[in-house]
């Protein structure tokens, strides 16, 4: 079976010298969830910017290779790839940009270049998906935190990607939001990578972890064993903090 | 904010709300020529067109006093210019210069209160306004709203930290300390543009925007482009002549 993302030796470094990814070997299989585990700085963050070619695409800073559904993240193959995998930033503030959610979440289709009317059409069956079907005409920065969240994964699902990557997800919301965040993905069939320092939204969503350190994969295998190697959970039956 | 208060003004419902953003526009630009140009009998053109845009906005069901209110707005700036006409001895110009910028205020405002921003930037875009500009235009007005937000907090966290308005200006290190504030903000809202950016390469965008809002130009909209353009000019001759 091919994976879906296969990421060989990749190493990355920004402009000021910091070296933020140091050789790191990934895989993504078909349907399968993981989540990237990690302190702050680790290279969570810049890795997955990777692999819809946001960094590293222009061949600048980078080594090593990342593969998407077969296809290598260059920019030949860009506009195929941000098809393949849909990207849900930290912030929502920022993935909202546009003046009424329906807007917003047609956004993704009119760019795939779909017609305005098959383009509202997904984005209100998106919108439907995440329970937001009532706020198309609603401005964004009118909506909560959680609401955010959901309309941003709608504009995600619109363009109906294989592989979802959410950055964060948890950020900003609180309990409720959360819990119906973490339902919300538990019913959506598009393989996932969850960027997270939230074990326990990680463990009702993913198998596998990933721990990530100084640039490098430290070590791989099912979301228990990690979290228990690393010290990594907050709930109060593990530890308090990371090593 | 009052960028709030004209969103939710331009979601009624009226004639005017309903009608196509290009007749609107064209009436709005013939409005400002006409009364920019005006010199003779000017007391008496500015008061029928004030009366005009009056009739305008009670006609498209808006607050009239609120409309008056808002326009107001730009009299700080246009009244610095007439203080400085009336220093350099000439009152009348100064007059002209604040009544002609309050009346041409007003009608903006109602174009603006009339029609959705979306709208009204695909009408401009229909009638040859760059693209580029009305994006800049669309992104100006969607995150004015979070950046002042974010200077909010950071004038909270000042104060929670004994600073003040008054003190800030005060003493040179405190007005350099206010400065530097500044700074931080312009830099903020330069990385919350690099995200927001990454967020649309994220869903396809390669440097077209599209949008699902759709124009119809009716009859009905060819008669308000044709009253509302005819209307300013006849008023404006006929009071000429009686002058």
């Amino acid at each position: 079976m091919q994976p879906l993302i296969e990421v060989r030796n990749l190493r990355y470094r920004y402009e000021d010298g910091t070296v933020a990814l140091n050789g790191v070997d990934f895989h993504l299989d078909p349907g399968e969830s993981v989540a990237l585990l990690g302190a702050n700085g680790s290279g969570k963050t810049t890795f997955v910017m990777h692999l819809n070619g946001l960094l590293g695409a222009d061949g600048g800073g980078g080594q090593g290779s990342v593969e998407v559904c077969g296809m290598p993240v260059d920019k030949k193959n860009l506009a195929a790839i941000r098809r393949k995998i849909g990207m849900v930033f930290q912030d929502s503030e920022s993935q909202l940009f546009m003046p009424t959610v329906l807007e917003d979440v047609a956004f993704g289709p009119l760019n795939l270049g779909l017609d305005a009317a098959t383009a509202t059409e997904r984005a209100r069956a998106a919108l439907d998906r995440v329970g937001m079907a009532g706020a198309t005409a609603r401005a964004p920065y009118h909506l909560s935190a959680g609401e955010k969240k959901r309309v941003a994964i709608a504009g995600i699902l619109a363009m109906e990607p294989e592989i979802l990557v959410l950055d964060e997800p948890t950020t900003f919301l609180d309990p409720p939001g959360r819990r119906s965040l973490a339902d919300l993905l538990q019913n959506l069939p598009q393989a996932k990578i969850l960027v997270t320092h939230d074990t326990s939204f990680a463990r009702s969503i993913c198998t596998r972890a990933v721990f990530f350190r100084n640039g490098t994969v430290q070590a791989s295998g099912s979301i228990g064993d990690v979290v228990d190697q690393f010290g990594w959970d907050l709930t109060p039956a593990g530890n308090a903090s990371g090593r | 904010m009052h960028h709030v208060v004209l969103e939710r003004w331009s979601r009624r419902s009226s004639p005017m709300h309903r009608s196509d953003p290009r007749a609107k526009i064209v009436d709005l630009l013939v409005f400002l020529v006409v009364l920019a140009t005006a010199h003779r009998g000017l007391p008496l053109i500015a008061a029928a067109l004030g009366a005009l845009l009056c009739c305008a906005i009670v006609w498209s069901r808006l607050p009239l006093g609120g409309a008056l209110a808002r326009a107001a707005v730009v009299l700080p700036f246009s009244l610095a210019f007439a203080a400085v006409c009336w220093l350099a001895g000439d009152p009348a110009r100064g007059v002209h210069l604040a009544v002609k910028s309050y009346l041409s205020a007003l009608a903006v405002l109602l174009v603006v209160s009339t029609t959705p921003l979306p709208i009204l930037l695909r009408g401009l875009e229909a009638l040859g306004a760059p693209r580029f500009l009305l994006m800049v235009a669309q992104f100006l007005y969607r995150y004015l709203f979070v950046i002042s937000e974010e200077a909010q907090h950071m004038a909270k966290a000042a104060q929670s930290r004994g600073a003040t308005a008054a003190g800030m200006l005060a003493r040179a290190a405190r007005f350099q300390a206010a400065a530097g504030a500044l700074a931080v903000l312009f830099a903020r809202s330069y990385g919350r543009a690099a995200e927001i950016h990454r967020a649309m390469l994220a869903r396809g965008f390669q440097g077209h925007f599209e949008t699902v809002a759709t124009l119809r130009f009716r009859k009905a909209d060819l008669a308000l482009a044709i009253a509302g353009s005819l209307g300013p000019v006849a008023l404006r001759f006929a009071l000429e002549r009686c002058c």
